[in-house]
């Protein structure tokens, strides 16, 4: 189901913890996880449930509840924009409607290319670079000033 | 849109900085923290066979307060973990930084990691812990890997290990990730996610100290907090509480968002004037003056800018304006800013992010973000103001964790400041505030029909 790279991350993760506490790891599996294959369907959440040795149903309820994780496909390129109340200030609601209008779609809509995903975010804990946005939940994007992000797309584009 | 960059100016934090002193954005590695005397602290200890109650003394005197946003003793805090606890106790940092306006431990922790890794390590010598985790926020990825980093560099200086320097003292530390979860800033909603659950806050009592992760006595600091201690081991608690006040020992750094002309991080002995931190930041944004600020965190409750221009940067100076330092985030708005605007984005950010255990927060802060959207959508009803208040005073002191109170707070903070604003919006349908530019509805145009 995972690769025996990915498979050789999450056993490192499981380092971390004591031996009977794998469950610690059930975040860091499903981010290797998820980067694999994309989204988190049930196979996989049951794949990872197996191998850390948890109920199903446990996996199921850490990945609806962190909200980083995908239970459905999503674009090749997932753009979160922080929204709240200091990244509003300077400018995030105008980068969103920037971005709508660039890539015509709405909020939680992926391009008919499959190219684009975009969400909204709440706080990244990086309010001084405002506005920022997350590309792929792992870069972290500052000062999104639609130049800024019309750069990006060409970037991203290619 | 890289991550590379030329190095930061000298003194960008500020010419008072402790923690954040030399630091360029450029050198944070071992050898780097190492030449600005990163260790001595660590070093100091072991040389001298400190006694962990001396360490934890020291702390105490220094007056250092939590960080993260409670202001709890540290050194208090120290002292409730059990000293002849026969099982594995443990230190774990609260990296995971999330409350709007707070972006400090982010930079902590890339530019200066090893000064949370030598606090962490003090901290378990003091409280006779040999294994940490620093559990830090998802959305900052680089610099979860920068500190892992970090930690193998200390590993094989020996500064982490079984046998630290020689001595026979003991810590181990490990990295954590979050995945996009504010609740989990909560210390026991943390401890549940570093077990591999939902980040659900626990009941308290037990505290941590007693039953904290894996059922075990854990301490849990915040970021700062571990990263302020080497210095006042290396240099005295006495010197570290002067520059600051009585019980506001040291410096703190300041987060500072928002209609700014230089949004940053600016580390400041706690009893700065607000007035001063502002001119630090470069001030409110060219022609523009100051309205409100939140300064210390989302959760707290809101200011006038006159109240804060009088108010000194220190935990009792705020309290006695009428807010909490908090995380040390200093939200600043400037007169183009709509406050009814501005409440519905944070209820709005209360209400996704309760985590929907304890009803009163779980129904309240949807009818709280539902409200003053209705009011600032042109739909508000004359009796609304009232209904608001008492429906975030039905969940103030009712749930299990802060989330409630954080939720409830600046809803009442705003409506009591800025109430006729609010009135404007119900009586009239449209915005008091007319500036262009600003975080409001456009002018001039009715609420709700605005693009």
């Amino acid at each position: 189901m995972l690769s025996r790279e990915a498979l050789d991350k999450v056993d490192r993760a499981l380092t971390k913890y004591p031996p009977d506490q794998k469950q610690s790891a059930v975040l860091a599996a499903l981010v290797i996880a998820q980067e694999e294959k994309g989204h988190l369907s049930t196979e996989v959440m049951d794949f990872v449930a197996h191998y850390l040795g948890m109920p199903p149903v446990a996996v199921y309820e850490v990945a609806t509840f962190y909200t980083m994780f995908d239970c459905t496909p999503a674009g090749a390129n997932k753009l979160c924009v922080c929204t709240n109340l200091p990244c509003a200030l300077r400018g995030s609601v105008a980068a969103l409607e920037h971005l709508k209008q660039r890539l015509g779609v709405e909020l939680n809509e992926t391009t008919p290319d499959g190219k684009f995903t975009l969400r909204e975010g709440e706080c990244f804990g990086a309010c001084g670079d405002a506005p920022v946005m997350l590309h792929n939940n792992k870069r972290m994007l500052s000062f999104m000033t639609p130049d800024r992000i019309d750069q990006l797309l060409a970037e991203l584009s290619k | 849109m890289t991550t590379a960059h030329p190095p930061l100016p000298a003194d960008a934090y500020g010419p008072d900085a402790l923690i954040m002193k030399g630091v360029d954005g450029l050198n944070w590695r071992l050898k780097d923290y190492e030449a600005r005397g990163g260790y001595r602290a660590l070093r100091k200890v072991i040389a001298e066979k400190m006694t962990p109650d001396a360490l934890i003394a020291e702390v105490k005197k220094s007056a250092l307060r939590g960080r993260g946003g409670a202001g709890f003793p540290t050194g208090l805090k120290w002292s409730f973990m059990p000293r002849e606890f026969p099982g594995q106790k443990y230190i774990v940092c609260n990296s995971d930084e999330g409350e709007p306006g707070t972006f400090k431990d982010r930079d902590i922790l890339r530019y200066n990691p090893h000064s949370v890794i030598e606090g962490m390590v003090l901290a378990g010598y003091a409280t006779g812990t040999t294994v940490g985790y620093n559990y830090i926020h998802g959305e900052i990825w680089d610099v979860y890997q920068r500190f892992e980093e970090a930690i193998e560099e200390a590993r094989a200086a020996g500064y982490l290990g079984s046998n630290i320097l020689g001595s026979g003292v003991a810590f181990e530390l490990h990295a954590h990730h979050g995945w996009g979860a504010y609740i989990c800033g909560e210390e026991t909603a943390l401890l549940e996610s570093l077990e591999g659950k939902k980040g659900l806050p626990r009941f308290k009592p037990p505290f941590p100290a007693s039953y904290g992760l894996y059922g075990k006595p854990t301490t849990i600091n915040n970021t700062e907090t571990f990263a302020a201690v080497p210095w006042i081991v290396a240099n005295g608690a006495e010197r570290y509480l002067e520059l600051g006040r009585p019980n506001n020992g040291g410096t703190k750094i300041f987060s500072v968002s928002g209609h700014v002309e230089r949004p940053g991080n600016y580390e400041v002995r706690l009893g700065t004037p607000f007035a001063k931190l502002l001119a630090m930041a470069g001030g409110v944004r060219a022609g523009r003056t100051l309205k409100a600020v939140i300064p210390g965190g989302s959760s707290m409750p809101v200011l006038p800018g006159e109240a804060m221009m009088r108010t000194d940067m220190d935990y009792d100076s705020i309290a006695k304006a009428g807010s909490m330092l908090g995380s040390g985030a200093v939200i600043v708005m400037d007169d183009s800013t709509c406050m009814v605007k501005a409440l519905e984005r944070l209820s709005y950010f209360y209400f996704e992010e309760s985590c929907g255990q304890c009803t009163p927060c779980r129904e309240g802060t949807g009818w709280l973000y539902r409200m003053v959207h209705r009011i600032e959508t042109g739909h508000g009803r004359p009796e609304d103001l009232d209904v608001l208040v008492n429906v975030a005073d039905n969940i103030l002191g009712r749930t299990i964790c802060a989330l409630g109170d954080a939720a409830a707070l600046p809803v009442k903070s705003f409506i009591a400041h800025f109430r006729e604003e609010f009135a404007y919006h119900i009586e009239h349908k449209r915005c008091l505030v007319s500036i262009p530019g600003g975080y409001a509805t456009v002018p001039g145009v009715p609420l709700g029909e605005a693009a």
